[in-house]
């Protein structure tokens, strides 16, 4: 046990609990940096992704491009609520670091869950917009790189989602253990990272393929 | 055949006709299949030994039992690809102006399975066993960061075999051989079930090995003994750390070629078809994003061992330690810039070629550099020729001669003359079966005795090395002639009568190698037989250098009752040259281990239920399969009791049997460890 006024070294990048639960601290190293090493896996799994789309966009084999299919206001919209998404989840991490309170925790989970569910949906309306305009992914090459790009990153929000309500019960259940908060320390570098992604998608994706 | 449009809410597309009941040869397979299934579940039976399979074994999540799992499972599948590549040996033989004995098809499904199978299912379940039984003793640890993802990772590798050989009785396989380049493997042209099979069979081992690789960085970054610096490491935990993460990044590529191609054929996605704007040189790039940087993958393990062969055997420390990491480091990232080099003839201009061209040529540097350290770890060594140094010396010379045809290849005009013949086949098995299962025989080799407690019998190992060198040379040096003379690799049926001859000597040359493997068998049927006579449980046969060898063999559960503070390099040298080399220990600790879990064995099986499902469309079972993945993996995550004390009696137990061998034990000089007297306590020399 260290005394909590010693400062403790970081032991991986990101959030580390530190002096406010020293034990849990240490606990998390191998987990934490494991995670890191995952999401590198991941890292490169939508840089892949981001290539062959790059490589497709003009493959449109006579059907519609980027330029006419999407639209700037919903992947905005979008945006936003996955942006407000990291922030409440940002203050879930603080809540969990500092104030260690379960139910405030609770409702700051409760919250980025919402919105992650509900940029799911605006997605799903997405999709289901284009599909309607008969935009689909057997029409071209395009079309199939543009939604297994964006779909990735769905399947991704949809377990970080699960995740999210997973914990919630685990909350309930076991209160604000080290296991506990070793997992809510990955889940955030988690939704994070999705967060990071999804901004690449609205800028490689939406924004240069309305330019 | 059937129908393309038949499919049944039940059985997808899977009906009686799938049994491959028009080819003798296949027939024949099938029935050893299910034979050896049916036998070994019988067999199990009647010893009643599904209890202790499961508590002991498949639930076991100690990195030394999942290790002893990947080499079982890695030598079940060596056994059919061998077999495999000798029918493919023998009809190539006797099909010059004739038809032989294979149908096409079937030839096709033989040379894809051979390839796919000694990939993903043997070397690279053989690297896996190794690192992970030896990584972690090696450093000081006592476990892998995550036990359960490791077994996980195990299963996952499993499922995808049982795919193979289910497609055996269920057949086809695919015949789009091991690359599965579109659009020949996309649905157009290939509507059966064969490719689905191929596809994932291959993303589970890809999965499984991603898990591992993420799980070995973290155990070599986080676990070692207090005082292990990275620069102290043995240079099988240096390449099993570079392998990790080239797995990190090279395991991916294929990950999403597999499931791109999937995607083109379940949903009629058009990312490698020929029309609708698909692009299928986006495939043929990430698989050799993928491939390219597999074959060091597979190789840089077999270096690792051999550098510690060539030191114990020699018993001198490892010359050049320094220079052998940084060619391993830069090896590793090179390995990542030579891609093109499988396809200069596909069409991208002469300088891009060129440049990678020249990229290849670079590994040529830090691979010889290494080949003079190991040379030079010999010269004015005592060297002993114990049957680990036979592999590592056969791999030394025969090596060079492949790596020298790679740096041909390399040119790319060379390589517009050559490539798609034999002279390739004959290169890639030239770096392969030197370079990466024969450092996978010798680690086996080198450290059964600390896995098992006892040596392997020397004889029938000299046997196995003669008839695989000698084999290897008759088998393949044939095929670089044949591959000047034009022969095309993949024949089923040739039109040269000059190719016959070579074609002969290659044949008699795989038989030579089935030989060897065979006397492999017998080596380790006699070496149980007789294990009475070469116990070596004090743990030391070859006077070793590294931490592996300092404990009991086979080691406890828990690897070390304390953990050893490390100062330099080669620390078990270093203990016994100060005398102290097997501390009495006065007080111990309780150790706390994870205890066994069935999540493992759980996913292994639910994935295999899914992936079936998806070769033949039986969807039901898929999403029985994907659900019980998802429910198992968040039943566990409430699971609070993972993990058990091993108490201070218990360790006190075993460490004063252990200590009493020791102090029983005479020690002997290194030119008796081929004896009875080698009961694993060397005599210190020098
Ligand atoms: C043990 C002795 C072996 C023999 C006799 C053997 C023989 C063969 C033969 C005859 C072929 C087909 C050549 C052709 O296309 O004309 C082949 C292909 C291949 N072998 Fe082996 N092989 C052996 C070991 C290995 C090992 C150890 C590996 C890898 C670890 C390996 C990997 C491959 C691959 C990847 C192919 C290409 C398959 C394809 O065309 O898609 N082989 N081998
Ligand atoms: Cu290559």
């Amino acid at each position: 046990m260290t005394n909590s006024t010693t400062p403790l070294p970081r032991l991986y990048p990101g959030m580390n609990l530190g002096e406010t639960d020293p034990d849990t601290h240490e606990a998390a190293e191998e987990l934490v940096f494991g995670f890191w090493v995952f999401l590198m896996s991941d890292a490169v799994l939508f840089a892949l992704l981001f290539a062959v789309y790059e490589t497709m966009v003009n493959s449109t084999a006579g059907g519609p491009g980027a330029a006419q299919l999407f639209h700037l206001k919903p992947t905005l919209i979008e945006t936003l609520v996955l942006l407000a998404s990291s922030f409440t989840f940002g203050m879930a991490s603080l809540i969990m670091k500092f104030k260690q309170h379960v139910v405030l925790l609770q409702i700051a989970l409760i919250g980025t869950l919402i919105l992650g569910v509900s940029f799911l949906g605006f997605e799903i309306s997405d999709f289901a917009k284009l599909t309607r305009q008969g935009a689909v992914p057997q029409l071209s090459g395009f079309l199939s790189s543009f939604y297994v790009l964006v779909s990735t990153h769905f399947l991704h929000v949809l377990s970080g989602c699960i995740w999210i309500l997973v914990m919630l019960i685990q909350l309930s259940v076991f209160g604000l253990d080290e296991t506990v908060k070793t997992r809510l320390l990955r889940l955030g570098i988690f939704w994070h990272f999705l967060d990071i992604v999804w901004i690449f998608i609205f800028t490689f994706v939406y924004l240069l393929g309305l330019l | 055949m059937i129908s393309n449009s038949y499919w049944n809410p039940w059985f997808g597309k899977l009906t009686l006709n799938a049994i491959p009941t028009d080819s003798l040869v296949a027939m024949g397979a099938a029935s050893i299949a299910v034979l050896g299934a049916v036998g070994t579940i019988v067999l199990i039976t009647v010893f009643g030994k599904w209890r202790y399979l499961w508590s002991e074994w498949a639930t076991s999540v100690d990195h030394k039992r999942i290790g002893i799992m990947y080499v079982v499972l890695s030598l079940v599948m060596l056994s059919r690809a061998v077999i495999e590549a000798i029918v493919i040996r023998l009809q190539q033989a006797v099909s010059v102006n004739h038809s032989g004995f294979l149908a096409p098809e079937h030839f096709g499904q033989l040379f894809t399975t051979h390839g796919t199978i000694m990939i993903f299912f043997m070397i690279m379940p053989f690297l896996t066993g190794l690192i992970n039984y030896v990584v972690p003793l090696q450093i000081g640890a006592r476990d892998v960061a995550f036990p359960v993802l490791n077994s996980i990772s195990l299963f996952l590798t499993a499922a995808g075999a049982f795919l193979i050989m289910a497609s055996l009785v269920l057949a086809p396989f695919s015949t789009g051989g091991w690359t599965g380049y579109p659009p020949f493997t996309g649905i157009e042209f290939n509507p059966g079930v064969g490719v689905n099979y191929w596809i994932w069979s291959v993303s589970l081992a890809s999965i499984g090995s991603t898990l591992t690789g993420i799980n070995l960085i973290v155990t070599i970054y986080k676990k070692r003994a207090p005082g292990m610096r990275l620069m102290f490491m043995p240079l099988f935990t240096w390449t099993s750390l570079c392998v990790a993460i080239m797995m990190i990044f090279a395991m991916p590529p294929l990950t999403v070629a597999t499931a791109l191609l999937a995607l083109d054929r379940y949903l009629g996605m058009h990312f490698f078809t020929s029309g609708a704007g698909g692009n299928m040189m986006n495939y043929i790039n990430l698989f050799w994003e993928f491939g390219h940087p597999e074959v060091y993958i597979i190789v840089l393990p077999a270096f690792g061992v051999f550098s510690e062969v060539f030191a114990t055997f020699s018993a001198k420390a490892l010359y050049g330690y320094t220079s052998l990491i940084v060619a391993t480091m830069a090896i590793a990232v090179l390995s990542f810039t030579v891609w093109v080099h499988h396809f200069f003839t596909m069409g991208q201009s002469a300088n891009i070629n060129a440049a990678f061209g020249i990229a290849t040529m670079l590994i040529g540097i830090p691979t010889g550099v290494k080949i003079y350290d190991w040379m030079l770890t010999m010269y004015r060594g005592r060297v002993r020729f114990t049957s680990p140094l036979l592999w590592a010396i056969a791999f030394l010379v025969t090596f060079v001669i492949g790596g020298l045809t790679g740096i041909l290849l390399s040119v790319p005009p060379i390589d517009f003359m050559v490539h798609n013949t034999t002279f390739l086949i004959a290169h890639f098995h030239n770096v392969i079966i030197p370079g990466s299962l024969f450092g996978m025989i010798a680690g086996y080799q080198y450290w059964f005795p600390k896995a098992f407690g006892y040596r392997l019998d020397e004889r029938w190992g000299r046997i196995a090395f003669v008839c695989w060198t000698a084999g290897f040379y008759l088998a393949f040096m044939p095929l670089y002639v044949l591959g000047l003379k034009g022969m095309p690799r993949r024949s089923v049926e040739t039109f040269q009568s000059s190719f016959e001859p070579w074609l002969l000597v290659a044949a008699v040359g795989s038989l030579l190698i089935a030989g060897g493997l065979i006397s492999l068998g017998i080596q380790l049927y006699v070496s149980i037989r007789q294990r009475d006579r070469a116990r070596v449980a004090a743990g030391d046969p070859w006077d070793g250098r590294n931490l592996e060898w300092s404990t009991s063999a086979p080691p406890p559960e828990y690897n070390f009752a304390v953990l050893p503070h490390i100062e330099g390099r080669y620390p078990f040298y270093q203990m016994k040259k100060l005398g102290h080399a097997y501390p009495q220990q006065k007080t111990y600790q309780p150790i706390k281990m994870p205890k066994n879990s069935g999540l493992g064995p759980t996913i292994g099986v639910a994935s295999a239920a899914l992936c079936f499902g998806l070769v033949w469309y039986i969807w039901w079972l898929a999403i029985v399969g994907t659900a019980v993945i998802i429910a198992a993996i968040i039943v566990r995550s409430f699971n609070r009791n993972t993990m058990r004390v091993i108490s201070v009696e218990d360790i006190e137990h075993t460490e004063a049997r252990w200590h009493a061998i020791l102090a029983a034990a005479v020690p002997v000089s290194r030119d008796q460890e081929n004896v009875p007297a080698n009961v694993g306590l060397a005599e210190f020399m020098s």
